[in-house]
């Protein structure tokens, strides 16, 4: 067993307990550093194949990215629902499918569909090379799959 | 304080509060389930943001000290809520949405909510030896 099975994921805990208490002092830094230490290696037998991020410094651009297209969904959202008749509102089902294969890219790409311009992703087909998204109005279901494909499929794919 | 902050600050928590309102109206305005879910998981994370924009600054430039709960709140937010929207709309189809309303999922095996996955190898932490 390695002493740091995903240094990542202990950098993450370690930030994030000293993000709870709050006040940077060395005894949280070092208890913060411990929980790191230890929480990866007490659960990894939880993450049978876990994958390692190949580019992990891509995320944040991943990240700011969907941060921007939250904001642009939002008011898109709010714009549908003050503006449109609730007749003309088509609501359509796209099929995605997907070029991606670890679940945990998966889990992230559907977290994002949810998240981005009137869509949510709804369910994963059986064998998980697929995945349906409901979208709250659209003209063209093709160009939304293609929209989700290009803009964060991709990205993805270059990560894992 | 500086008026600007001021200013910052007021108008960020009455978008918060406009979003908040819109994401509240979708849910009565919408038509079924499936469209509901797309208030609640769009229209209310730019307000719920708003707000914790605007704590951050007030706690920046009045209290003088930078606080991290609301990086937190923002973290497990978008962690849970396409969690809990994905739960949502799981359930919904396998109640209300026949099979051969949504289109086909085009591979071997349908979509989860119908259709059992590809048997695989017993999962070692749900499934151990005994």
């Amino acid at each position: 067993m390695r002493l740091l099975p995903h240094p990542l994921l202990s950098l993450a805990l370690a930030m994030v307990w000293l993000a709870l208490v709050n006040t940077v002092t060395l005894g949280n830094v070092i208890l913060g550093l411990l929980f790191g230490w230890a929480i990866p290696l007490l659960t990894a037998a939880y993450w049978p194949d876990r994958p390692s991020l190949r580019k992990p410094w891509l995320f944040i651009g991943y990240f700011l990215l969907v941060l921007w297209d939250i904001v642009v969904a939002n008011v898109q959202v709010a714009l549908i629902i003050l503006f449109k008749r609730r007749d003309n509102i088509r609501s359509e089902w796209v099929r995605v499918p997907l070029d991606l294969t670890s679940p945990e890219a998966i889990t992230m790409l559907a977290g994002t569909i949810t998240m981005t311009p009137g869509t949510v992703s709804a369910t994963l087909s059986a064998d998980a090379g697929c995945i349906l998204v409901h979208c709250l109005h659209t003209d063209d279901p093709d160009e939304v799959r293609d929209t989700i494909k290009s803009r964060y499929e991709r990205r993805l794919l270059e990560m894992f | 304080m500086p008026d600007i902050i001021e200013i910052v600050i007021s108008a960020l928590l009455v978008i918060a509060g406009l979003f908040g309102l819109i994401g509240s109206y979708g849910m009565i305005k919408l038509r079924d389930t499936m469209q509901r879910l797309h208030a609640p998981t769009k229209a209310t994370t730019i307000g719920i943001g708003s707000v914790l924009i605007a704590s951050l600054l007030h706690n920046y430039a009045v209290q003088g000290h930078l606080s991290f709960h609301e990086l937190l709140i923002t973290l497990f937010l978008f962690l849970t809520a396409p969690i809990t929207a994905n739960f949502i709309a799981k359930t919904y189809m396998a109640k209300h949405v026949a099979e051969d309303e949504v289109p086909d999922s085009g591979r071997d095996y349908g979509w989860t909510v119908y259709d059992d996955p590809p048997m695989s190898a017993p999962d070692p932490v749900t499934d151990p030896k005994e």
